[in-house]
């Protein structure tokens, strides 16, 4: 199908926009890669009247590591997160993720900043950012501020983003000494969204396991951070007896409702196997 | 602020300005406005490459960038990968491993496939299954694409040599 009809305009600076969508407030939509909006405006799901295209707002692109945090700007794509050696250094979790984001094409496009906004409950990213404990900058005419990735997911395409705001940045911390990171997720076709996902980063000093922090995609409106499962685990080798015991927990603390192609009992089957999985690749 | 912009593209080596309809995407313009029908639109939502093109030398989705955005840039379309002989080799592997029967992906997986070819000549077989992965093909199926692939890496790596 063709997109319904629009105006369009390219700001050249972050006040040009912030006058811009206050001036129309939601009847006009934020435009980064296009790669899920275009994709939406395509298929008639929705109809601004505007699209505030910002592409040309310096300052918001690129990569830099400053101290013991690694910043992306919000129109960083794909393409440049995939092919960075500081993320590759410092941020391995994210490193991992990337691959599984849609296809070549699409990474060349799509940025950063539109997946976090976007908050799809089965994205790479916003599980990254949750298992990392990164923070996003915020900006809006009057101010700046920075919310937890924690906290900035709320429900299902839900974030802490008020009307007029940009997301600028994420700011995640380098990844520590003795800490290990590993992404896998499950998906019907290669390069689709994730039927179920996780993000796991933990220490791994010594053979045992400590300050895990899981973090499943797709089994929930939000990314959702295994806090019991992790426990179990807490100052653990990961035997098979530990391993069992993390995977019993997210019984209680993974709501996996059932989607189209798979129900409750699959999803949690999924994500046991994949934190499975996962605990294995940490250990080794 | 307007609902048609006059934009400016560089196509397949030539400057085209076009006052354009914001909502109209690139594959639309590239088909409707110029004529250059060989890139193809099916799903129009990004699932299935169809649409493949080039912008400054990356591939996109033709089909998920307004050719607004694309003012300034460089575009590249099967026509001029065709025409300047850039992918003669690749045409011809496709034809002789028959990796296209009704031929409606096949712009797009050659435009996946070229770029592929120049940004990892030394891919692998799993490597170029990757790399195709977002561009469907109905009816020919994956091996015979993959294996007129695997050909051309290999005929340019000894060519290299
Ligand atoms: C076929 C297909 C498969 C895909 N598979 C995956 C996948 O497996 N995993 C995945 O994570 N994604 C996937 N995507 C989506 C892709 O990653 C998008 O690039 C991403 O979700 C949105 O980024 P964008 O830059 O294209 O944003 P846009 O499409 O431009 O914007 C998305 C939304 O975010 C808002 N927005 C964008 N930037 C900002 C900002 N800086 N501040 C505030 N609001 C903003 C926009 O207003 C819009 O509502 C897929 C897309 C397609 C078409
Ligand atoms: S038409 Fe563009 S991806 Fe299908
Ligand atoms: S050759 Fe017919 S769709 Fe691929």
């Amino acid at each position: 199908m063709k997109a319904p009809s629009f105006s369009y305009a390219r700001p050249g600076s972050l006040s040009g926009v912030f006058e811009l969508l206050e001036r129309h407030g939601d009847r006009a939509r934020v435009l980064a890669g296009g790669q899920s909006l275009l994709a939406s405006l395509n298929l008639r799901l929705s109809a601004p009247e505007l699209l505030v295209d910002i592409a040309c707002v310096p300052g918001l692109t690129g990569i830099t590591v400053a101290g013991d945090k690694v910043r992306i700007g919000a129109l960083t794509t794909h393409r440049q997160i995939e092919r960075s050696p500081e993320v590759a250094r410092h941020l391995p979790l994210l490193a991992q993720a990337v691959r599984n984001v849609a296809c070549a094409a699409i990474r060349n496009v799509g940025t950063f900043g539109g997946s976090i906004a976007l908050a799809d409950p089965a994205a790479e990213y916003p599980a990254c950012a949750v298992a990392l404990d990164a923070t996003f900058v915020l900006a809006g005419r009057a101010a700046e501020r920075r919310v937890r990735a924690r906290e900035f997911f709320r429900g299902l395409y839900e974030t802490a983003l008020r009307p007029g705001e940009l997301l600028i940045a994420g700011e995640f911390p380098v990844s520590g000494d003795g800490y290990r990171s590993v992404f896998l997720e499950l998906a019907r076709r290669r390069g689709d969204y994730a039927m179920v996902g996780i993000a796991a980063h933990a220490r791994t000093a010594g053979g045992r396991i400590s300050d895990a922090r899981l973090a499943f995609l797709a089994v929930s409106g939000t990314p959702v951070l295994a806090v019991r499962a992790a426990a179990a685990l807490e100052g653990r080798p990961p035997d098979a007896r530990t391993v069992a015991a993390a995977q019993a927990a997210l019984g209680d603390e993974l709501e996996a409702p059932a989607d189209l192609y798979a129900s409750r009992a699959t999803k949690l089957h999924l994500a046991r196997v994949l934190l499975g999985r996962a605990l294995g690749a940490l250990a080794r | 602020m307007d609902d048609t912009l006059p934009t400016t593209l560089i196509v397949n080596g030539e400057r085209v300005t076009r006052n354009v309809a914001a909502r109209q995407h690139l594959s639309d313009f590239l088909r409707d406005e110029l004529g250059l029908t060989g890139s193809h639109t099916a799903c129009e939502h990004g699932v299935c490459g169809a649409c493949t093109v080039r912008v400054d030398g990356a591939i996109v989705r033709g089909c998920l960038m307004l050719a607004v955005q694309a003012n300034g840039r460089k575009v590249d379309t099967i026509e001029g990968l065709s025409d300047s002989g850039e992918i003669a080799d690749l045409q011809e592997a496709f034809h002789r491993r028959n990796a296209l029967q009704c031929g409606f992906c096949t712009p797009g997986m050659l435009m996946a496939a070229q770029d592929l070819l120049t940004s990892q000549p030394e891919a692998t077989r799993e490597e170029v299954r990757e790399h195709l992965s977002g561009n469907l093909c109905r009816c020919t199926g994956y091996q015979a694409i993959v294996d007129a692939v695997e050909d051309v890496l290999g005929s340019r790596r000894r060519g290299r040599k």
